[in-house]
């Protein structure tokens, strides 16, 4: 009876630390986000920030694409063929890159290559004091530092996920129509033909801003937050990878449901 | 103990916890204005904090903090910012930005404060690393430089806006003796030539004795003394001579708190 009380008391300080951190991590994003800039040439910040963040991503998001388009595309063709359908193969590959890959596996990577380093570098600032003394020199670190890396996740994320699809759509029509045999005309026709504008691509877009705006919002308070100790940044590093992707993957059933699902 | 007329940095019934461990117990201190003011403690007992709270980038638990005549403890966050501008702090580590240059990190308060032209900017980065004797080393990145010479070049940073207080924090640790030497000249003349308010944390008694107007000694959660450096030294107060001159172990414990040691050793592990 002692012990489960224990566990249950334990149970609420762990609810309530984890509403304590959602609570700080709005309020850091808030001060991060609106109101006046104190540096004038903002928008130089964020061009670097897009660069190491969205640039420096584009090797781990092209190559990852083109090898998911093309086992896709032996893998669909593998089933559809049994149906005599194999020209549906375009269709396939581009529905389930558009809809759901291009942005699930986009945010998983993207968690991996740039969230990570985006919390270890700003954990690091912080133990460095660099992030206090900026504070001291009358620069607030949440406009300076927290703020364009923010806005570079959120604005890059959807260009990479599009990326992704892009190339992964090519890597399907090079196994599927160059290997296989699918002929073009049918690979691409098909897909024309059954991939709407608004209700398949802009939906992943949807998709793919809101998982830019939770990874890098995870992030960059991972790094923020951060107990500032080498073992508290590992630490934080290893929490943005985890609650970066349970996000992605639990909001994207979300969104599928309210998308695709017919609520 | 006697009080300052003209206090620039007023704390008063300042209280601060960290968790369950309290670091400051209703402590008064006034920094008087234009002197070097000295707070030495043993490390650990929170003279980094102290400076932290005196940029209010931490807010007491009770108590307030004035600076300059204002109250930093309910001021508004755009507000604060304004008023650190006029505040240099020099930290432990040096913690310059570590993707700027030298030159860039020493500039960084001119460009986001002032309009200066580049030339301007130029002549006041050179002039201030000339005074820390770095000039030859204004294109160094700050991981080529080794600790001594980080915290000179973060000192030309935190001066460079020309403030009107300016807070050390363990200057003198990792220095080689000459370049303590000219640190220290270095503190004093700041002081003096700019009409400075002075901060050093430290625990090195000589350094800081030796340019100091006025010490306070903390230790304890409290304020232990507060005086000149040659009353300092000369006090009949245990607590103080303990920490002035060194002796291993006295009324202030040299253990952070803990059970009795006896008990901890041959206690069995059931804690
Ligand atoms: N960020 C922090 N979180 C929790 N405790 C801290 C933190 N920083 C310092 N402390 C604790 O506060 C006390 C005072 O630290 P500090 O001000 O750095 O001491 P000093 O500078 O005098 O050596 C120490 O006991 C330290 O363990
Ligand atoms: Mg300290």
């Amino acid at each position: 009876m002692h012990k489960l009380l224990a566990r249950l008391r334990l149970l609420g300080r762990a609810g309530l630390e984890g509403f304590e951190a959602l609570g700080r991590s709005v309020i850091m994003l808030s001060r991060a986000i609106f109101g006046r800039s104190v540096f004038g040439s903002r928008y130089q910040l964020l061009l670097a920030q897009l660069y190491s963040v969205g640039v420096l991503s584009l090797v781990i998001i092209t190559v990852s694409g083109l090898f998911i388009g093309m086992v896709l595309s032996l893998q669909g063709y593998n089933i559809l063929v049994t149906y005599g359908s194999e020209q549906a193969v375009g269709q396939m590959v581009a529905l389930t890159l558009v809809r759901e890959l291009g942005p699930v596996v986009t945010a998983l990577l993207f968690a991996g290559r740039a969230g990570s380093a985006l919390t270890a570098e700003i954990g690091l600032m912080k133990a460095t004091e660099q992030l206090s003394s900026m504070e001291m020199i009358g620069v607030d670190p949440l406009k300076r530092i927290v703020a364009p890396r923010f806005w570079a996740g959120f604005i890059s994320m959807p260009i990479l996920a599009l990326i992704f699809s892009a190339v992964g759509i090519m890597g399907g029509a090079m196994v599927g129509v160059n290997w296989l045999g699918i002929y073009e005309g049918s690979y691409w026709g098909v897909m024309q033909n059954s991939v709407s504008f608004t209700d398949d691509v802009l939906n992943g877009i949807i998709k793919s801003v809101v998982f830019g705006f939770v990874v890098t919002w995870i992030a960059v308070f991972q790094g923020y937050d951060a107990i500032p100790t080498s073992e508290g940044i590992s630490r934080a590093t290893t929490r943005t990878v985890v609650y970066s992707s349970l996000a992605v993957l639990g909001l994207d059933f979300v969104l599928t449901a309210v998308m695709f699902g017919g609520l | 103990m006697e009080l300052c007329e003209d206090p620039y940095i007023e704390m008063q019934g300042l209280s601060f916890s960290r968790g369950e461990r309290v670091i400051f117990d209703k402590v008064d201190i006034a920094i008087p204005r234009g002197k070097v003011t000295g707070i030495m403690g043993p490390s650990g007992t929170g003279k980094t904090t102290l400076l932290k709270l005196i940029g209010a980038q931490l807010r007491p638990d009770r108590g307030c903090v004035l600076v300059d005549g204002e109250n930093t403890t309910t001021m508004k966050r755009s507000k604060l910012f304004s008023v650190r501008k006029k505040m240099g702090m020099l930290f432990q580590s040096g913690a310059l930005f570590t993707d700027l240059s030298v030159y860039e990190n020493i500039a960084f308060p001119l460009r986001v404060h002032t309009d200066l032209s580049e030339a301007l900017i130029r002549d006041m980065v050179l002039m201030k690393l000339h005074a820390v004797g770095l000039r030859g080393a204004r294109d160094l990145m700050p991981s080529e430089l080794s600790g001594g010479m980080a915290r000179r070049v973060a000192l030309a940073r935190a001066i460079v806006l020309d403030p009107e207080m300016i807070m050390y924090d363990e200057p003198f640790v990792g220095q080689d003796p000459m370049a303590m030497g000219v640190l220290v000249q270095l503190i004093r003349m700041l002081n003096d030539a700019l009409k400075l308010t002075s901060v050093i944390v430290s625990h090195d008694v000589r350094e800081t004795a030796s340019i100091s107007d006025y010490i306070y000694v903390v230790g304890d959660t409290h304020v232990l003394g507060f005086g000149t450096p040659q009353q300092m030294l000369n006090s009949e107060d245990p607590r103080i001579r303990q920490f002035m001159q060194g002796l291993p172990d006295g009324p202030v414990p040299f253990q952070y708190p803990a059970k009795d040691y006896r008990e901890d050793l041959l206690g069995s592990g059931d804690a």
